[in-house]
C-alpha cells in the first residue's frame, strides 16, 4: 500500500473538551484512508486523558479530559493535547500494509412491501425495478463513517443511475433494516426512526445490537455488498437470528 | 431493597456520566444533563461520583422506599416532600422504610437528581447505566420510569453507612444532616442566565450581523427543547453564503444553525455527527447551568476564549475536589 502523507492536516478545537483533525475538504477515498489510519492509530495508542475518537468523512475528532491532560491544572490543556496529537500524526502509519478491507454481505429483500419506493426510484431514473435491483447489488459500497443513529453507515459508491431525491414528506416510522436511497447516497436504517429516504428493500440483519461486541455490524472502512434474497429467505434469516 | 415508582412524573430516567467509547459507532453519550448536580448527589451518599442516579424533570415522580435508605437530592428545586413535609436538598437524607417521596411543584431549575447510597442494581450496557431513550437500552429497560416499576438498589456503601449512622436519628420518618456543602462551590445556577461560549468551527462563515447578534441578543429556549437539544428562538442567524458542509463530530454544547437561522444547542442526547454550521460552543463549566434552564426562559451567550473556558473547567474540577474532601471530613471528623 502507498505510504499516506499524514502531514497535511488542520487542527481546530471543538469546544473545551475535543479537538478535530481535518485531513481534506472533500469526500474521497484518499482522505478516507488518512482518517482511517489515524483513527486506528489512536485506538491502539490511547494516552492519559484520552476519552474517545470519532472518525467522519474528512475528520477525526478526539475527546479528552482537560483536567487529566493538564495534570490537574499545571499545564494548558489545549497546548498539551495539540502537541500530543501532532507527535502522533508524525508517527501514525498504516499498520495493516496490504491487508484487504473487510467485506460485509448484506442480504436484502427488494420485494413488495419491503421496498415501497422501488417503483418510484425506477420511474425517476427511467429504469425497471429489476434494473434498479441489478444495479444496487452490483455495487461495492465503502463505509465512510457511522453516525446519525447507532450503527447507521454513510455509504459511498451508489451508481449515479440510481440517485433519487428524498421524499417530500418524511415517514414518521421507518422499520429497522430498511434499505434506502437519498440523493446520491444509499444506507440502511439500524433502528426504527422517522426518515425521508426512498425505501427500496429491507435486510433481516440486525445492524445494531447493544448486546453484541462490537454493537455495530459495520465499521468505518468496511466494504458492503448487497445480495438480493426472496421474502421466504428474509423470514428464514430473521428467525435464525432470533434463535441465536 | 428497591424504589417503588407510584407515579412516574414527566420524564424520570436513570442517568450517569454517560456512555463513552462508542460514538464512532453512532451511539450517543447521553447521561445526566447536569453532571455537576449528579456528582454532588453521589458524594453525599458515599457513592463514586459516576454512579447512576435518577434524573427528574420538572414534574417529579412519587416514590416509596421499600427499605431504609440514605439518599440525596440535588439540582432543581421541585419542592420535594416526605409524607407532606418539605425536605432539604443538597445533603444526606435518611429515609425510613415505607416513606413516600413526592414533588409538589417546580420552584427553580428544570432537573433534580436523586442518588441512593450503593446505587441501582441494574445491568450495565456498553459500560454505562445511562438510559438511551431513542434506541431503547440502558438504564431501566431502556425507557423512562413508569408507575409500578420497582427499581432494585444495592446495599448502602461503607462510606454511606458512616453517613447513615451520623444521620440516623428518629425511628420513623426521615432526617437530614444539619450541614450542607458550601454553595459557593456550585455553578452559578439562575433563571434566564448568561451562558459563556467560545466561537464554533464555522463562526467565520456567518454574516457580520450574525456574528454580532449571537453575542448581543437574548434567545428564548423553545418548549420543543428536550434532552437532545435546546431550540433557541430569536433573531435568525445566516451564513454569508449558502454552503454545504461535510458531516463531522458534534458535542454537548455545540450551537449549530440549520438553514432556517434558528440556533440549536446540542444537549446530552445529541447525535454523534452533524452537518449544520457550528457558530459557537457552550463551555463545559456552564453546561450544568444551561441544563437547569426551563423552556420559556431566555439565555444570553457571552464570548470567552478557549483558554478561559479551560481554566473555568479546571476550577470546576477543583471545586468538586474541595466538596468531596469537605464531605469526607464530615464522615471522619
Amino acid at each position: 500500500m502507498k505510504q499516506k502523507d499524514m502531514r497535511l492536516f488542520q487542527l481546530y478545537p471543538l469546544g473545551d473538551t475535543a479537538v478535530t483533525v481535518q485531513f481534506g475538504d472533500c469526500i474521497d477515498e484518499d482522505t478516507h484512508a488518512k482518517v482511517r489510519t489515524f483513527s486506528a492509530y489512536l485506538e491502539r495508542h490511547p494516552f492519559p486523558g484520552f476519552v474517545e475518537q470519532v472518525p467522519a468523512f474528512t475528520t477525526v475528532t478526539i475527546y479528552y479530559d482537560p483536567w487529566v491532560v493538564s495534570e490537574k491544572g499545571l499545564y494548558n490543556p489545549y497546548t498539551r493535547i495539540t502537541e500530543q496529537l501532532q507527535h502522533m500524526l508524525k508517527v501514525a502509519k498504516e499498520s495493516h500494509k496490504g491487508s484487504k478491507p473487510h467485506v460485509v454481505e448484506i442480504p436484502v429483500c427488494y420485494d413488495g412491501a419491503f421496498g415501497p419506493d422501488l417503483e418510484y426510484v425506477a420511474r425517476h431514473n427511467k429504469l425497471t425495478p429489476q434494473e434498479v435491483i441489478a444495479s444496487h447489488t452490483r455495487g461495492k459500497y465503502l463505509v465512510y463513517m457511522i453516525g446519525f443513529a447507532p450503527g447507521f453507515p454513510y455509504l459511498g459508491g451508489l451508481s449515479k443511475k440510481l440517485a433519487t431525491p428524498r421524499k417530500q414528506n418524511p415517514r414518521p416510522r421507518i422499520p429497522a433494516g430498511s434499505v434506502g436511497i437519498a440523493g446520491n447516497q444509499t444506507g440502511i436504517y439500524p433502528i426504527e426512526t422517522p426518515g425521508g429516504w426512498q425505501l427500496i428493500g429491507r435486510t433481516p440483519l440486525q445492524l445494531f445490537d447493544p448486546e453484541r461486541n462490537p454493537p455495530s455490524l459495520l465499521q468505518a472502512g468496511d466494504l458492503v455488498r448487497f445480495v438480493a434474497i426472496s421474502e421466504k429467505e428474509y423470514w428464514q434469516r430473521k428467525e435464525q437470528q432470533h434463535e441465536s | 431493597m428497591s424504589l417503588e415508582i407510584l407515579k412516574p412524573g414527566l420524564l424520570t430516567t436513570i442517568q450517569d456520566l454517560g456512555r463513552y467509547g462508542h460514538q464512532k459507532e453512532g451511539i450517543i453519550v447521553s447521561g445526566a444533563m447536569d453532571t455537576f448536580a449528579l456528582r454532588v448527589a453521589n458524594m453525599l451518599v458515599g457513592n463514586p461520583q459516576h454512579q447512576a442516579a435518577l434524573e427528574i424533570t420538572l414534574t417529579g415522580p412519587t416514590i416509596r422506599f421499600t427499605t431504609d435508605q440514605l439518599i440525596a437530592l440535588t439540582g432543581a428545586d421541585l419542592s420535594p416532600a416526605l409524607h407532606g413535609e418539605a425536605v432539604k436538598m443538597w445533603r444526606p437524607l435518611f429515609v425510613k422504610q415505607g416513606s413516600i417521596l413526592e414533588f409538589k411543584s417546580p420552584q427553580s431549575g428544570c432537573r433534580a437528581y436523586l442518588a441512593v447510597s450503593g446505587g441501582f442494581a441494574i445491568p450495565e450496557v456498553l459500560g454505562s447505566y445511562a438510559t438511551y431513550l431513542k434506541a431503547g437500552f440502558g438504564g431501566f429497560g431502556g425507557r423512562a420510569l413508569q408507575a409500578g416499576d420497582l427499581i432494585p438498589c444495592h446495599a448502602p456503601t461503607g462510606n454511606g453507612m458512616e453517613l447513615f449512622k451520623m444521620a440516623a436519628g428518629p425511628t420513623e420518618g426521615h432526617t437530614s444532616t444539619n450541614w450542607t456543602p458550601d454553595p459557593q462551590r456550585y455553578p452559578n445556577y439562575q433563571p434566564s442566565p448568561t451562558i459563556r461560549a467560545i466561537k464554533g468551527p464555522e463562526y467565520e462563515l456567518f454574516s457580520e450581523t450574525a456574528k454580532e447578534r449571537i453575542w448581543s441578543e437574548r434567545f428564548q429556549v423553545s418548549v420543543q427543547s428536550d434532552r437532545m437539544g435546546y431550540r433557541l428562538q430569536g433573531v435568525s442567524l445566516y451564513l454569508q453564503e449558502q454552503t454545504e458542509l461535510i458531516s463531522s463530530a458534534v458535542t454537548f454544547g455545540t450551537v449549530q444553525v440549520p438553514p432556517d437561522g434558528q440556533p440549536i444547542v446540542l444537549m446530552a442526547d445529541h447525535q454523534t455527527t452533524g452537518g449544520y454550521p457550528r457558530i459557537a460552543q457552550v463551555i463545559s463549566a456552564d453546561l450544568p447551568i444551561l441544563a437547569q434552564v426551563v423552556p420559556g426562559q431566555t439565555i444570553q451567550l457571552q464570548e470567552v476564549t478557549l483558554e478561559e473556558a479551560q481554566q473555568l473547567y479546571i476550577r470546576q474540577e477543583q471545586n468538586l475536589e474541595l466538596l468531596a474532601r469537605a464531605i469526607h471530613l464530615k464522615r471522619n471528623p
